[in-house]
């Protein structure tokens, strides 16, 4: 991995090193390693030495370019970036340039950080391997026969890599959480609401969040801070400013009350299991008090999920009919091109969760699938609602599994949601989680730790997170 | 209220692609069917709760009144915007006929 | 004998209501109004009609990937002021998703409010004094336009190609949704007539039919008091008032003749022709789209606070009602006559009070004003302090009827004036009575067959001896005097 962001920032600000020089190393290892990874759809070079260079003079001014001063980052390429294609791996967007950007984009850069790139993702968003972009999958930096884990596979990837310190990822049911453990990265998914959604190019609105990649805690912190906050241009966020995260990171986990979910769905491998016990017990020597907590309807959070997720997702692609923007395919009548145009432009699996999302919120069955759904919903947070008047922040799995090889799961869809089993509840209770690197399982792939803590509260999750690092490193 | 969670027909298939505007030929309808089928299959597990009762949660975080002011924000160009439009003229958005659709 | 239909409305037609046959018609209204707001429901393009098309949109407005909504204050407060002038209860309130696929549809979806609207419960008392029940008006986002090219008939039908303005998409709009308690054409003309009267008093929308700034569309149905409710048909493109009345009985006509031959209606949408005086199918409600519903998840919910409601209920300007009750308490005239319904239409009521608040008489000011003042919007130009002194110099009898009509045209062509020196100017002077009693005299001598008839009772015959005097008078005579004259003459004998 490269530098740390924390490090690169530093020194571009302090004059040590200049944000050019930085940039061209991490072009370099791109350029060395992208074409057999696909971390990422465009590499925006020139743009990014360009800016480079407006970091460098503002520094060489005296001004202070701001947090992220330098630091190159990989956008996921489901975020608006103003004038580059935004595709989210799919046909119906191919060369698609927005003429806005994402609100998280704009922060970033004015914090001074860079973007190198657009990353790969499973088309819209859908998946947990990369495998199901319209551009080829992503490769796992660590075993190139192995995904590196979805949708935001190639945000993991290019970090993993070296690519970039840090980057950006959407999270709809673990898209962050689940490619972060796979590629042995620390991946963060936000309270919703905490990070605007405004230029997110939608999956599932009520799921939906933005988060960060980096190879370290310190740094997803870093870039954390930068990107959340109010924006009056999402209704949905939270009307407070950024918390302050990375004093957090080194506080340690005394006093702290740490849930183990002893009701928790099994079938994880073997490896995962005793990683997780190995995190207990790396936490309790730290200081913090383990207790048991249940979560008696969390299995069922899968169902809710697959309903409430591709519902929302069949409305938010609708809007994807050849009239206005992206791809057309001609015919002689506009129901016709609809037809034509969304067959050709979507893949299987979105097609599959358009699907299934029409049918459960068609007339007849709403109650029975969307309206039970989202009951269910209401009981998963319930159960985080009472287990957290135990604890001040949950253990678990962040996938069931390492990183699997290509091709393994892709034939069945059921057996690809079931990776997403230990990080879907905490998308449809809107609580943080993140997921942290800590040792191997099999085949020596890398296994990532979820830390789990109540809404708004990052900065427990964060002390947490950054005591599994540390125990990790010395493990 | 239908309670089929062990099957979703073909016929289901289609009548959703249909409304969904996803021209499918048959045999990929029937592709999905047997997918569907298995997924929906799983989920007959909620039936198990008990439901009475229970409000249904839309949002995780309860926000209310979130309002903004009737101030006029900058637009976008509409050469620009019509410049990436599939098929435009006069200014406009040109499509085939409308025929068969809800208006 | 128990009403059937009593869970949809309790209104049943008088006798005289029914048409022939003793079909009861009965008609629901839905009006869309555009609100007048500066921009848009959910994004700050500008609400504006007439720009060039496809100017005034944003990534909102376009069904942008990544865009979001954010609701309009004000377009609230207008749509609280239409709940609370329909009497309605506002209440805590989300926003729906109503999906369909359109090409004036940005995001295949249009952001609506389904089974939680913002106003609920309320009416409108039409000034005949027919309740009409309002079940709801709540917010939604418009739709772009389309125009259709190459067909003969700028329609769908046999069309090309359609061409889409995206300027109209995303402006907020209020759908008012009466409940089934109309049983005549003529009740769902006052009812609109009305309803525009409100909206455009309490400056929510300016309302006009022939903009498209208000658009009704009209359910009705056809059946035997007692009975159950027939089968609706929706009814689309009425255009006017007027042609709202037409298509209603062309509607409920074409329902009897169906049910009288032996026939079913079939429930479905239909488009009004006004060339041709008829409906015609647009689309039956089998084809009809399912809309799966579902709460907006990018929008929170909307609660207005009691002090909001208040704020806005204090601030509510005098409703139309108000308005011709405080008239008809000025003038003596009933709050339905023409000359009162008409001048609060044209907002100049208010005109109408100064002038009386200037010293003038107030019958002669609401007259004057319903007659001579169809163009002059409800600030007219005439200071009040100088119509008021005209209808001072008629009421004295300084001028007669016709005289002060001639001067108050003189008044609204120079936007004022001084009454008297206007009346010296034109030599005009009434006559003193006596000069009108000779008058008379010699009209009465010169026509003694038409005296003999109006003595006689015959009313008509007054014409003849009046028209001597004016012309004798040279129009300077007051008419009413000359009639008084006649009447104490025949009293006489």
């Amino acid at each position: 991995m490269s530098q740390s962001a924390s490090e690169i920032a530093r020194r571009v600000r302090a004059g040590e090193t200049t944000a050019r020089t930085v940039i061209e190393d991490h072009l370099a290892v791109i350029s060395r390693r992208d074409g057999e990874i696909n971390a990422f759809n465009l590499v925006t070079g020139d743009s990014a030495l360009e800016a480079a260079d407006g970091i460098d003079a503002r520094v060489a001014r005296g001004e202070d370019p701001g947090p992220l001063a330098g630091v190159p980052v990989a956008i996921k390429d489901n975020l608006c970036t103003r004038g580059v294609p935004t595709t989210c791996s799919s046909r119906i967007l191919e060369g698609w340039r927005p003429p806005y950007d994402a609100t998280v984009v704009q922060r970033l850069r004015a914090a001074g950080a860079i973007m190198v790139g657009k990353t790969n993702l499973d088309e819209f968003a859908m998946g947990s391997s990369t495998e199901n972009s319209a551009f080829g999958p992503t490769r796992n930096p660590i075993d190139v026969s192995r995904v590196p884990g979805g949708s935001s596979g190639g945000s993991a990837a290019a970090v993993a890599s070296g690519m970039a310190p840090v980057s950006l990822g959407s999270d709809t049911g673990g898209s962050i959480r689940q490619p972060a453990a796979l590629c042995g990265v620390v991946g963060v998914k936000p309270t919703y609401g905490l990070v605007s959604r405004l230029g997110l190019v939608a999956f599932a609105s009520s799921l939906d969040q933005i988060g960060p990649f980096a190879g370290s805690v310190t740094d997803a912190a870093l870039v954390l801070e930068v990107i959340a906050g109010h924006d009056p241009g999402d209704s949905t966020s939270i009307p407070q400013p950024a918390p302050s995260l990375v004093a957090e990171v080194g506080r340690g986990v005394a006093g702290l009350r740490i849930g183990r979910v002893v009701d928790l769905p099994g079938g994880a491998e073997p490896e995962v299991e005793t990683r997780l016990e190995e995190a207990f017990a790396a936490l309790a020597a730290a200081g913090a008090e383990i207790v048991d907590v249940r979560l008696p309807s969390f299995a069922y959070a899968l169902t809710a999920y697959y309903l409430i997720a591709p519902a929302e997702a069949s409305s938010n692609l609708a809007r994807y009919d050849g009239v206005r923007y992206g791809m057309r395919v001609a015919a002689a009548d506009t129901n016709a091109m609809y037809a034509a145009t969304r067959a050709a432009g979507f893949g299987d699996e979105v097609k599959r969760r358009i699907m299934l999302g029409t049918y459960a919120l068609s007339a007849g069955y709403y109650d029975a699938y969307y309206g039970k759904a989202l009951k269910v919903r209401r009981l998963i947070a319930d159960d985080f609602a009472r287990a957290y008047s135990a604890c001040d922040a949950i253990l678990m799995p962040t996938s069931p599994v390492v990183a699997f090889p290509f091709g393994d799961k892709v034939d069945d869809p059921m057996s690809m949601y079931l990776c997403d089993i230990y990080t879907i509840p905490t998308n449809l209770a809107g609580h943080p989680a993140m997921s942290v690197p800590f040792g191997t399982g099999a085949h020596g792939m890398p296994v990532g730790i979820q830390v789990l803590a109540p809404t708004l509260a990052e900065s427990t999750m964060f002390r947490v997170g950054g005591a599994l690092e540390a125990a990790g490193r010395g493990a | 209220m239908a309670e089929q969670h062990s099957h979703i027909t073909a016929a289901d298939v289609a009548k959703v692609a249909r409304l969904a505007r996803l021209d499918i030929d048959g045999e990929t309808v029937d592709h999905f069917t047997a997918q569907l089928s298995r997924v929906m299959d799983h989920f007959g597990d909620i039936d198990a709760l008990d439901l009475d009762g229970v409000e249904p949660m839309t949002q995780p975080y309860p926000l209310v009144n979130v309002l903004r002011d009737d101030v006029e924000q900058p637009t976008l160009d509409t050469d620009e915007v019509l410049a990436a439009a599939p098929e435009a003229e006069d200014h406009r958005f040109r499509v085939p006929p409308i025929i068969g659709l809800e208006g | 004998m128990s009403n059937p239909n009593a869970h949809l409305s309790t209104v049943v037609a008088t006798e005289d209501q029914l048409l022939e046959g003793g079909w009861e018609m009965v008609v629901g209204l839905e009006v869309h109004v555009e609100l007048a707001t500066r921009t848009k429901l959910f994004s700050g393009s500008p609400n504006r009609f007439g720009d060039a098309p496809n100017s005034n949109i944003d990534p909102v407005t376009l069904g942008l990937p990544g865009a979001l909504p954010v609701l309009n204050r004000t377009a609230v407060e207008l749509a609280m002021r239409i709940g609370l002038a329909l009497n309605c209860r506002i209440q805590p309130c989300i926003f729906h998703r109503k999906n369909y696929f359109y090409p004036d549809m940005p995001k295949a979806y249009q952001i609506s409010q389904y089974d939680l609207p913002l106003n609920a419960d309320g009416h409108l008392v039409l000034p005949s004094g027919t309740v009409v029940g309002v079940e709801r008006a709540h917010l939604e986002e418009d739709t772009g336009k389309s125009t259709h090219v190459g067909g003969a008939t700028g329609r769908i039908h046999g069309s090309d190609y359609s061409l889409i303005d995206f300027n109209r998409a995303g402006v907020p709009l209020v759908e008012i949704v009466s409940r089934p308690d109309i049983r005549t054409s003529e009740q769902a003309r006052e009812y609109v007539a009305e309803l525009r009267a409100i909206l455009e008093a309490i400056g929510a929308s300016d309302a006009k039919m022939e903009e498209g700034s208000m658009r009704v569309d009209a359910n009705v149905s056809v059946h035997k008091p007692g009975t159950p409710f027939g089968t609706r048909c929706e009814i689309k493109n009425v255009n006017s008032i007027r042609a709202l009345g037409r298509a209603i009985d062309y509607e409920a006509r074409r329902q009897i003749d169906i049910i009288d031959t032996g026939g079913e209606i079939r429930q479905e949408t239909r488009h009004w022709d006004d060339a041709q005086g008829r409906t015609h199918t647009l689309r039956t409600k089998e084809d009809a789209d399912d809309y799966r519903y579902f709460p907006e998840p990018d929008l929170v919910r909307l609660e207005p606070s009691q002090d909001w409601i208040e704020s806005v209920r204090t601030s509510l300007p005098a409703l139309p009602a108000a308005r011709r009750a405080a008239l008809s308490a000025l003038t003596g005239y009933d709050t339905r006559s023409e000359a009162i319904v008409v001048v609060v239409e044209r907002g100049q009521h208010e005109y109408v009070h100064a002038v009386a608040d200037a010293g003038g008489d107030p019958v002669r000011a609401l007259v004057y004003v319903q007659q001579s003042f169809a163009e002059e919007g409800s600030v007219p130009q005439v200071p009040a302090s100088d119509l008021a002194a005209l209808t001072i110099l008629e009421r004295d009898g300084k001028v007669s009827a016709t005289q002060a009509k001639q001067i108050l045209a003189e008044l609204v062509d120079n936007g004022g004036g001084d009454a008297s020196a206007i009346a010296a100017a034109k030599g005009f002077e009434a006559m003193d009575t006596s000069a009108i009693e000779s008058m008379v005299a010699e009209a009465i001598a010169a026509d003694p067959d038409a005296w003999a008839k109006y003595c006689a009772g015959e009313e008509k015959a007054a014409g003849a001896i009046v028209g001597r005097v004016m012309k004798a008078s040279k129009g300077k005579a007051d008419g009413k005097v000359v009639a008084a004259i006649m009447q104490s003459r025949r009293s006489a004998g």
